[in-house]
């Protein structure tokens, strides 16, 4: 697909945000593992539902609050399409992937833990789906176990072969590495845990913006993102879960609509979905949501895969060439790179690059990336991260990696 | 704000000075500074005896700015009475955050750290200049409450 970065030019006009200056230079926008920029389609979506259908959903009997409710469930449907999800009540709206990771935590692992038993996670785990986990082994005596890696940054197979046991609980895992950008085999990881009775947690953050997702394929039990990662609002996220682990759990947070019947004493719960999501939703969130996943519908898969391919074969070799920066990641066996490159400047912190490169337009992230233990086992403090999306074009590329030859100079250090 | 007037050459050398960076023997506290946002951290080790700075030292990770500012503050102190190091905690904080003119006299007194008062143009690093000298603070306050 030679054409797909003349489309990457197309899609940046139905981004408000990519025309916006930074330093007094146009943006060039490298941090999409953080949080993609939103299209016009969105805003508009959002807008509309405060301009002209905004009332409270699942409750009032008037037509406005039916609107809202229809609004709400349709998005409800229009995410369990876009990851194949059997049944729409297994889509749980949450804030974000943390908040589904702490759901999944709280209400299933500290409910079905038990002392002796184990939770495996990845080396490579972003915090959210490491802490709820370390909390969650230290409130029931279960014992935390990591998955480490092989040299070229994929998963150890060797460690998922000999970590998940028979005392294996849970197995937490990330699709897709917010470092290293490798897809993680997460079927197979899948397969091995319930050959053990194990129920398997995966973390899409950073897979479903970017891969075609299929939560029944893959067999996960819990599969949860963030919706502002993919073009959508912030404030609204997914938990998928299946129904019938969904059903024997307690709710995680009580309140407003997750109710059947409140008495002085007991209460009686909502059927799922409502039973996890108690409280006023974020209804215009999840309109902003539908409409993003109308958008990817458009461009596909497909072309966001053959853009960030081409961005990446386009930058790999540039910085190769370049004796003084060290990449991380990026010399995977498989073909399972995602549009993330990880990376240092030889003798200039992180923070300082990004300083230096914020001054030329350019937005990259800086630091620990949320993955502290990663960074300890990569052997660093912290790292550079350049992120793609298909609006991303080979300009951008070439403006970053300019900014990125003056570094060492502005440090008053020898190319 | 250029990035000339942030990475001078004095502090990027600074940054990289490894006079600094080393232990006390018998140091009489030692303090961990940390900032959790962006992982860096310093270990700042001094030696007070009868209400004087004899000596100090640290050691850690960070960014040129946290590194340069720790290490020309170490060269500030050192030498100084608890109360003189309190009054230039304040003054440096009062730099950087650009509560104090950056043509104020009153910076004299920070030797090279004025060179640091760049960092309130630059609001996304102050957290970075200021680390060393919230870590003095803390470690002076620990000290003085054990007498």
């Amino acid at each position: 697909m030679a054409d797909a970065l003349k489309e990457a030019e197309d899609f940046r006009r139905n981004f408000p945000l990519l025309n916006i200056k930074m330093n007094d230079k146009p943006i060039v926008y490298l941090d999409n593992g953080a949080t993609t920029q939103k299209p016009e389609s969105v805003i508009r979506a959002m807008c509309g539902y405060y301009g002209g259908c905004n009332a409270n959903p699942h409750r009032g009997a008037y037509e406005l609050s039916i609107k809202a409710t229809d609004i709400y469930e349709n998005a409800r449907e229009r995410v369990r399409e876009f990851i194949h999800a059997k049944k729409s009540s297994e889509i749980i709206f949450t804030r974000n992937a943390s908040e589904s990771l702490n759901l999944v935590a709280y209400s299933y692992g500290r409910v079905f833990l038990k002392e002796g038993d184990e939770i495996v996670i990845t080396i490579a785990e972003h915090h959210s789906n490491l802490v709820p986990w370390q909390l969650a082994a230290k409130a029931t005596g279960a014992k935390l176990k990591y998955i480490y890696l092989e040299e070229d940054g994929n998963l150890s197979e060797k460690d998922i072969d000999e970590k998940i046991t028979e005392k294996t609980k849970i197995v937490a895992v990330t699709q897709v590495s917010n470092v290293l950008g490798l897809i993680n085999p997460v079927k197979e990881i899948a397969k091995k845990a319930h050959s053990v009775g194990a129920v398997v947690v995966v973390d899409g953050s950073q897979s479903v913006p970017h891969i075609a997702v299929d939560v029944t394929d893959m067999d996960a039990d819990f599969f949860a993102f963030s919706g502002h990662k993919m073009l959508s609002p912030m404030g609204i996220g997914v938990l998928y879960g299946k129904e019938k682990l969904l059903d024997k759990m307690p709710p995680f947070l009580a309140g407003g609509d997750m109710i059947e019947y409140v008495m002085e004493q007991d209460t009686t719960f909502a059927e799922l979905p409502q039973k996890f999501e108690a409280g006023t939703q974020n209804v215009g969130g999840a309109a902003g949501l539908a409409a993003a996943i109308d958008y990817i519908d458009e461009v596909t898969f497909e072309k966001i895969g053959a853009i960030e391919r081409e961005l990446l074969d386009y930058a790999l070799p540039q910085l190769r060439a370049l004796p003084y920066i060290k990449l991380y990641g990026c010399d995977s066996k498989k073909d399972n790179k995602t549009g993330i490159i990880t990376f240092n400047v030889k003798d200039v912190h992180p923070h300082d690059v990004s300083t230096i490169l914020d001054s030329e337009g350019v937005a990259i992230r800086a630091g620990h990336h949320c993955a502290q233990p990663l960074m300890k086992y990569l052997g660093e403090n912290a790292t550079c991260r350049a992120s793609f999306y298909f609006y991303n074009t080979k300009e951008d590329v070439d403006r970053w990696i300019a900014a990125l030859k003056k570094v060492r100079k502005v440090m008053h250090l020898e190319d | 704000m250029s990035l000339e007037n942030i990475y001078t050459e004095l502090i990027a050398e600074e940054s990289r000075n490894p006079e600094n960076r080393r232990h006390i023997d018998g140091a009489t506290k030692v303090e961990l500074g940390h900032n959790p946002s962006c992982g860096d951290e310093i270990t700042l080790e001094l030696k007070v005896e009868d209400g004087v700075i004899k000596d100090a030292s640290f050691t850690g990770v960070g960014c040129a700015i946290s590194q340069a500012s720790t290490s020309m503050m170490i060269d500030l102190i050192k030498g100084e009475n608890v109360e003189k190091a309190h009054h230039l905690i304040d003054l440096f904080l009062a730099m950087v955050k650009g509560d104090i003119p950056e043509d104020d006299e009153r910076l004299e007194e920070l030797g090279d750290a004025a060179a640091l008062s760049s960092m309130a143009h630059l609001p996304a690093r102050v957290k970075c200049a200021a680390l060393s000298w919230h870590t003095l603070d803390k470690a002076l306050a620990d000290d003085k409450s054990e007498k």
